[in-house]
């Protein structure tokens, strides 16, 4: 039953995260007076790549072929790890949110070295630019998950968030609110949102993401854009059960899953709208402003900490 | 399984024996620089091997006793093994079977023109010390293996003497290693003073009763000495430069377990010898450490020279070590066992993991430099194709250090943080406080790591070569590849199987500390504290394995085409790529010089020609960003210079004049007599 339960996640942040994507260009597409592709975009985009030849640079080598199946992995092993709808899973066990955060850095390590591999300049650009956001981010992360799982007294993600379900009055405790806001913003420096980098834009000198990929086409560039897509998933479902776990399964009751699922569906629909609304009302960020935006997203988490500290 | 100490003596005869006779061997078919090449990194492999089952064969239980009383003043010589020794005595062992492999191949680059019999013997004598210093058990014993270790390495080092800047940089590492023995005796010196015995067993019973100031002074005075060891910032500044002039082989062992010789006496001291200290011990190393892993993987992130951007990552991986045993001594200090054998555990598995995957890094770089004859990662560039094997143990490396799953690295540092996380358990605001900061520095360190090894791999491996040589490179000898493909296993399997280590690792700490560390483990997953913290690394991997075969079956199924085409790359539609396109190391870490400018405190110059007779035709121009060493121009060359104006002073006792010198020899026997009675 729990395997089940196991693959029924696995398959939602699969099947589920090309439609967010679609919602968050959608909403956006609205908040600028335009009518925007259809939310099943996404969907027509990958299946149209996945039936085009693929064309690889001579240049490159054999890491170029290997990281998008790499990227899918991580995404798809991360999958396997959050609770998107319940907290009791067969293979929630394998890592704790730790774990998470390096097998998300496995894929940032593999795909700048792909930004590399072409010999192109925009490809190191991106490369150098991604990594050092990724490691500016790193602080703020453990420091947040620090605050978190001091005041749930385990750092697995399941019993993170059964601790944190048992208290309805959750939002209105000062260090977790602050670390939500921490982990927000390293949710848009990681994933390549606005105001640190911009998804949508293909001018050499503003993109970050883009660049690294830049010369990925066919079933590679369909599973690159996939799994950059569960990775937003990913992050955006850990920011709604981890930080508003209301409505999460505590058990594998068919009645607990349905309302797991629909919460689910509202907190990212919130999210989606959030997100739209924020990439909708700031530029982009300078690059060298962006560590300073990670340098107060760090100074939030730390509160966080100190916060949970002194109020204990 | 109770392990006969005569077996275990045979053991360590045959090593001495193996090691001994490799290096006379070297120094005696000095001739024919092949033999000696064969006899000399041959004596070596065997000399290791016979040390792997001594290690191991101590782990498991074994103990030994040999006491030379009139070999040495002050107590004699006298060895023996305890765990902790053991498994340092299994890291060397771990670390010297693939050097003295590899030296086999890579030694005949020095054909000709280089003594290969006295590398041999200096390579032999220095792998023996090294077996031997954790055997010691008296003050002396120990700091006479320290020296002959300190001395065969400072030969190794300037073995290729022609080349500029060796001979510097051997000189910078006598004097470096020799304050650091200063240091060490002076505080081993003081403490037998103190406690009447230069026994390591007695101490450990006697020290307690000295009074606080004393061991304070003794503390501070082996935290310096086993500090410069290890490469602790500043005490750093050797390593830089040591380690990059050595051959690869000897770097390896150098970076690899040489400096865990420091952490071996630190662990030594906090946990052993002295005793539980006040909270300022544990504080000064734990800070300690978070500012070498900090500065240290910034400086390799700005630096071009591959091997010195090792060496500087060596600094950042002791620093990480230094992190678990300062949170280590914390922990005893505020009376939590169970989390003092975690830290102890994480940082143990640290120094075991950093062994493993550095010796394969200088290795891979020993490989380049052998294929290329440069260092210089400007230089490299498309070598994973001229040398596809040499670049995936490159990589496994990278990946290692990088702590990425499902290698070692990821293991050692998920325990190094959890054992920080652990720490709300103290009631205590200012260390709470440190902790925090702590596991920032931790992460930063991690994020800087897998960045530095980006650019470590990327440019000197991938896309096209940026200059001829690099064009020119092939594949190395099977011997090199053998060595390096050891180690890369080794890193695979300590990371998918942590338990193989872990078992007798917790057994050591047992014994060190008396209490177990508070995790779990199986052959499949570890749990720490309880249900604190989770992992199952046998699991993520086989996952990974699992999804990777699943996808291209899946898509296959779909119906996805498979068709694919070669061309130059797009680059957003500029035709005509060539090397002068890519991006350079340099460029790479720009992002990072400017985040740390304050660090660097760099000094840009430009320099831009133009023609004669336009000012809008530029015939070059010239960039040269080079970052000071902060530590170099502040702490040391003040000190230098106030000791050259000391003694500067001190040479106007130099008058020539025999008679003011005998006055000298009348005041020196007058005050001496005065002292003794």
């Amino acid at each position: 039953m729990e395997i089940a339960i196991e693959f029924l996640q696995l398959a939602i942040v699969m099947f589920a995260s090309p439609l967010l994507v679609g919602l968050i260009r959608k909403a956006k597409a609205r908040l600028q007076a335009r009518r925007g592709a259809p939310v099943f975009q996404l969907y027509a985009d990958i299946r149209k790549l996945l039936s085009k030849e693929t064309v690889v640079s001579e240049n490159t080598s054999w890491l170029f072929r290997f990281t998008p199946y790499l990227l899918a992995t991580t995404m798809m092993l991360s999958a396997l790890i959050v609770p998107v709808l319940s907290t009791r899973t067969t293979l929630g066990f394998m890592g704790n949110i730790i774990a998470l955060i390096y097998l998300f850095l496995l894929g940032t390590f593999f795909l700048a070295l792909v930004g590399l591999d072409a010999g192109s300049a925009f490809g190191g650009m991106g490369a150098s630019r991604e990594v050092a956001i990724a490691a500016l981010a790193e602080p703020t992360v453990l420091i947040a998950i620090f605050g978190i799982a001091l005041r749930a007294g385990t750092t697995s993600l399941d019993g993170m968030i059964t601790r944190f379900a048992a208290e309805p009055l959750l939002m209105l405790n000062t260090g977790h609110l602050l670390a939500f806001f921490a982990f927000f913003i390293v949710a848009l420096a990681e994933n390549g949102r606005l105001p640190v980098d911009n998804p949508t834009t293909h001018l050499e000198l503003t993109m970050i993401h883009e660049a690294m990929i830049l010369e990925y086409s066919g079933r590679y560039l369909a599973l690159v854009e996939w799994a950059a897509g569960m990775k937003l998933f990913l992050f955006l479902t850990l920011l709604s059960n981890l930080f508003f776990p209301w409505g999460v399964a505590l058990d594998n009751t068919p009645v607990a899953l349905v309302i797991a699922l629909v919460a689910l569906a509202i907190k990212l629909v919130v999210f989606v709208g959030a997100i739209a609304l924020l990439e909708t009302s700031v530029a982009k960020l300078r690059l060298f402003r962006v560590p300073e935006l990670l340098a107060g997203s760090f100074t939030i988490a730390l509160l966080a900490v100190v916060t949970a500290f002194f109020l204990r | 399984m109770a392990v006969d100490s005569s077996f275990m003596s045979e053991l360590l005869v045959a090593t001495i024996v193996c090691l001994g006779a490799g290096a006379l061997g070297a120094l005696l078919t000095n001739r024919s620089a092949k033999a000696a090449r064969i006899v000399g990194c041959g004596g070596a492999l065997l000399g290791s091997i016979f040390a792997l089952g001594f290690g191991l064969a101590g782990l498991a239980g074994g103990s030994l006793r040999l006491y030379f009383p009139d070999l040495l003043p002050i107590g004699g010589a006298a060895l023996g093994i305890d765990r902790l020794s053991a498994f340092f005595v299994v890291m060397i062992a771990v670390a010297a079977i693939p050097a003295a492999l590899y030296g086999i191949g890579y030694t005949r680059a020095y054909e000709g023109n280089h003594s290969l019999g006295g590398m041999g013997f200096a390579f032999n004598t220095f792998i023996a010390a090294m077996i031997l210093v954790p055997l010691a058990q008296n003050v002396l014993t120990f700091l006479a293996l320290w020296e002959v270790m300190s001395l065969a390495s400072y030969f190794l080092v300037i073995t290729e003497h022609e080349r500029e800047g060796t001979l510097g940089a051997g000189w910078v590492y006598f004097v470096m290693t020799h304050a650091g023995f200063a240091a060490l005796l002076l505080g081993f010196l003081l403490l037998a003073q103190a406690t009447g015995t230069a026994f390591f067993s007695d101490w450990h019973v006697v020290a307690v009763g000295v009074d606080p100031r004393s061991r304070d002074l003794v503390f501070v005075l082996l935290a310096v000495g086993f500090g410069s060891k290890a490469g602790v910032i500043p005490l750093h500044v050797w390593l830089p430069r040591a380690h990059p002039a050595a051959p690869s082989h000897v770097s390896a062992l150098m970076s690899g377990v040489m400096i865990k010789l420091g952490v071996y006496g630190l662990v030594r001291v906090a946990f052993d010898w002295l005793g539980a200290g006040p909270i300022w011990w544990g504080g000064m190393i734990l800070v300690a450490g978070a500012i070498s892993g900090v500065l240290g993987v910034l400086y390799a992130l700005v630096d071009t020279d591959l091997k010195r951007l090792l060496a500087y990552s060596s600094v950042e991986n002791i620093g990480i070590i230094m992190l678990g045993l300062g949170a280590g001594m914390l922990f005893q200090n505020a009376q939590l066992p169970g989390f003092t054998g975690l830290a102890l555990v994480a940082a143990l598995y640290h120094t075991l993991n950093h062994a493993a995957f550095k010796s394969l890094l200088f290795m891979g770089a020993g490989a380049i430099l052998h294929a290329t004859h440069t260092r210089n990662m400007e230089n490299l560039g498309g070598l994973i194709k001229t040398m596809p094997q040499t670049a995936i143990l490159f990589l496994i490396g990278s990946l290692a250090i990088a702590a990425l799953p499902p290698f070692n690295g990821f293991i050692s540092e998920w325990l190094t943080f959890q054992s920080l996380l652990v720490s709300f358990h103290i009631a205590a605001h200012t260390i709470n406080l440190l902790f925090t900061l702590a596991i920032a520095a931790l992460a930063l360190t991690s994020g800087l790591a897998a960045a530095c090894f980006v650019r470590a791999f990327g440019i000197s491996f991938l896309a096209l070569p940026r200059s001829a040589a690099a064009g020119m490179a092939h594949e190395v000898e099977w011997t090199i590849r053998a060595a390096m493909a050891a180690l890369a296993l080794t890193c695979l399997a300590f990371g998918i199987a942590p338990s193989l280590i872990l078992a007798p690792l917790e057994t050591t700490v047992f014994d060190l500390i008396g209490t177990h560390a508070d995790m779990k483990f199986d052959l499949s997953a570890l749990a720490v504290n309880g249900d604190f913290g989770w992992l199952a690394p046998l699991w993520l991997a086989l996952g990974l394995i699992g999804c990777l075969a699943i996808i291209p079956l899946a898509l296959r199924l779909i119906g996805a085409t498979n068709r694919r085409r070669s061309h130059e790359s797009w680059g957003c539609g500029r035709a005509l790529q060539t090397a002068r396109f890519e991006y350079t190391a340099t460029a790479f870490a720009n992002p990072f010089k400017r985040v740390f400018a304050l660090l660097y405190r760099s000094v840009k110059e430009l320099d831009v020609e133009f023609h004669p007779e336009s000012r809008y035709f530029v015939r070059t121009i010239e960039y040269c960003n080079e970052g000071r060493l902060i530590f170099e121009d502040a702490l040391y060359r003040p000190l230098l210079r106030a000791i050259e104006s000391v003694a500067r002073q001190a040479r106007t006792l130099q008058s020539g004049n025999v008679h003011s010198y005998l006055v000298y020899i009348l005041i020196a026997l007058v005050a001496l007599l005065l002292l003794t009675v």
